[in-house]
């Protein structure tokens, strides 16, 4: 057994044990990928299809009718909420993240008093799960009259504690004392050398923060939830649960909800396969404290 | 590798500051600003969202409505305010809340953990074909929205949806996902299937971070490679896998979006299944804001107790073995 020579005994093992990885790993990606192909088969079928007919069966291809139909409801409220979305999610993400780099840089390159105690809490904030937050800031909001407006789901969401943790430790590693120290002989104001330089270096880590932020908003569900009744104000994740809840009495809506979850899947993908090498850093970067 | 390198930079950084003093002092203000400025829209977000409904729910849970202008006596305070905690504590559908949760976590955190370790490991071992492929595929359901991962799987156990359920059905297997007993079972696989490839690139870029020397140490110590990821390579990036653990717990107890969804679709999930909902229905449902607020309270605590005592035991864990 503790052998370094290989003898056709263990030849065969490998190969063995070659196939039967290959095959688990298959098996898993298999999990991972049949429901998202069901999703894209069932988009193609009207009503009717979905219930009756096999999936695999191309007899009927509905997903013109399907589109048409998704962006008619309602006077066109998917399209809306697709737009309230990317608003949601894009502006709060791209504005979230400079907020939160820009303090993570400040927490690595500044000293001041109590510094490792306030950076404490907001460690305590990255273990606080936004849905703890939501009951909470409803009571907040309806107390000021933000309840079921556009800010009540827009500015909570740009608190991202766990950007500014990540956005530290990036810092510390792209961005060289030396750097700034030469930027602070040539004259260079501080925040001219951060959004000049600094910034610039820190353009990977930005990227990283910025995507998990997206992802999070996107997903978000709670929230929108519990601050918003005015249907033009809903995201998608929101608008297709209801959609949802009405295909239990009307399934006319079950198709609709299929090909609105799959659109709304979309963004999502093409960001992850376009910045592939970011949330991978982020993601080493935040596993190894 | 960043540490090793700062303190040298720190002394190579310090002689231009020593220089002269005069421009010094300016320069001292204007990092000053700059420090300010780049956290103040930070810190105003962390008291605005996170530090104020806190302090707004706890004060809330205490002073119950009926009580308005009259709390603020010692003594009835302190009884008005148990009063709400001991409402929510002895509501049976709250606790019962807890344990749908505990038994949630007694199904999902191990599974996840194996399912993604296993992967990961057979990432690593350098056997598998397509990997980049492999990985992509696996990551995919990350991407997916909660609510429409819930809204999928919801279709795939809905009969008359269901390509799964037709097909078991020719072969006279009836069966049913959403019932007494299976209802959990298909929660857990929803957060399954949207959280292994997540938590498998975790433990593999840990993996992949490992000193290439340790592993080859181990192979020429004759250690196949099944006990080299059981015996050298787990015992390493046992950090990652305690992180994943308590993240999935932590996750767990915010259960909402998928039970929520099921509860449309079936009687056996109550709309008081997790604390979470209990939250929402006592808000929203109930108009009881003291009810939801005390809960609320209940279910912050029991998360940082949870993460606390996570992060102190792992602590000690590595400690020991250090």
């Amino acid at each position: 057994m503790t052998t370094l020579t290989s003898t056709p005994q263990q030849g065969r093992s490998r190969l063995t044990s070659r196939t039967v990885a290959n095959a688990v790993v298959g098996l898993a990606a298999l999990y991972t990928l049949l429901p998202a192909i069901w999703l894209l088969l069932a988009s193609t079928k009207n009503a009717d299809a979905l219930f009756g007919s096999d999936i695999l069966s191309f007899g009927d291809l509905s997903l013109w009718r399907n589109l048409s139909d998704l962006f008619a409801m309602e006077d066109g409220v998917y399209g809306r909420w697709y737009l309230n979305s990317l608003l949601y999610a894009v502006v709060g993400a791209l504005i979230g993240s400079l907020i939160s780099v820009g303090a993570g840089y400040a927490f690595d390159k500044y000293e001041f008093r109590h510094k490792e105690k306030f950076f404490g809490l907001v460690l305590t904030g990255v273990m606080v799960p936004p849905t703890v937050l939501a009951l909470p800031l409803y009571l907040v909001a309806s107390g000021i009259g933000l309840v079921n407006t556009f800010w009540a789901v827009f500015i909570p969401v740009l608190f991202n504690p766990f950007g500014v943790y990540l956005a530290r430790i990036l810092s510390s590693g792209y961005v060289p004392n030396e750097v700034l120290e030469a930027s602070r002989v040539d004259g260079a104001g501080e925040l001219q050398t951060y959004v000049r330089v600094s910034l610039r270096m820190l353009g990977p880590g930005f990227v990283t923060v910025f995507l998990f932020q997206l992802t999070a908003i996107w997903n978000n569900f709670f929230l929108p939830m519990v601050m918003l009744s005015d249907e033009h104000l809903y995201p998608l994740s929101l608008g297709l649960y209801t959609w949802n809840s009405a295909a239990t009495v009307s399934p006319e809506y079950y198709p609709l909800v299929v090909i609105g979850s799959l659109l709304a899947v979309v963004p999502l993908i093409v960001a992850f396969i376009t910045l592939q090498r970011y949330w991978k850093s982020g993601l080493t970067a935040g596993s190894v404290k | 590798m960043s540490t090793v390198i700062s303190p040298g930079k720190r002394t190579a950084a310090t002689p231009a500051l020593v220089k002269d003093t005069r421009p010094r002092r300016t320069a001292r203000r204007q990092q000053a600003l700059a420090c300010v400025a780049l956290l103040a829209p930070f810190t105003a977000l962390l008291i605005a969202v996170f530090l104020v409904p806190v302090g707004y729910v706890l004060g809330l849970s205490l002073f119950s409505q009926d009580h308005k202008g009259l709390g603020f006596g010692g003594g009835t305070t302190v009884f008005t305010g148990l009063r709400s905690y001991l409402a929510v504590l002895t509501d049976p559908s709250f606790i019962s809340g807890f344990g749908a949760i505990a038994l949630y976590c007694a199904i999902f955190v191990p599974v996840v953990v194996i399912s993604a370790l296993a992967l990961a490991l057979l990432l690593d071992s350098g056997l598998i074909r397509l990997r980049r492929t492999a990985q992509m595929l696996l990551y995919l359901p990350h991407a997916v929205p909660g609510i429409i991962a819930a809204v999928i799987w919801l279709y795939l156990y809905t009969p008359g949806l269901s390509p799964v359920i037709k097909l078991f059905a020719q072969a006279d297997i009836t069966i049913d996902f959403l019932g007494l007993h299976t209802v959990l079972p298909s929660i857990v696989n929803i957060a399954l299937w949207s959280g292994l490839g997540y938590n498998m690139v975790i433990f593999y870029a840990a993996l992949q971070a490992l000193p290439r020397e340790v592993i080859e140490a181990a192979r020429i110590d004759g250690a196949g490679g099944m006990r080299t990821a059981l015996l050298v390579k787990v015992p390493i990036i046992k950090g990652s896998v305690v992180m994943v653990c308590m993240f999935s717990l932590i996750g767990a107890l915010q259960l909402f979006t998928e039970p929520m969804l099921m509860n449309q679709a079936t009687p056996m999930v109550n709309s008081r299944f997790t604390p979470n909902m209990y939250i929402y229905d006592a808000a929203f449902r109930r108009n009881n804001y003291g009810l939801a607020a005390a809960a609320s309270v209940i279910l912050l605590l029991v998360t940082c107790a949870l993460s606390y005592a996570v992060t102190r035991w792992a602590g000690r864990r590595e400690r020991s073995a250090a």
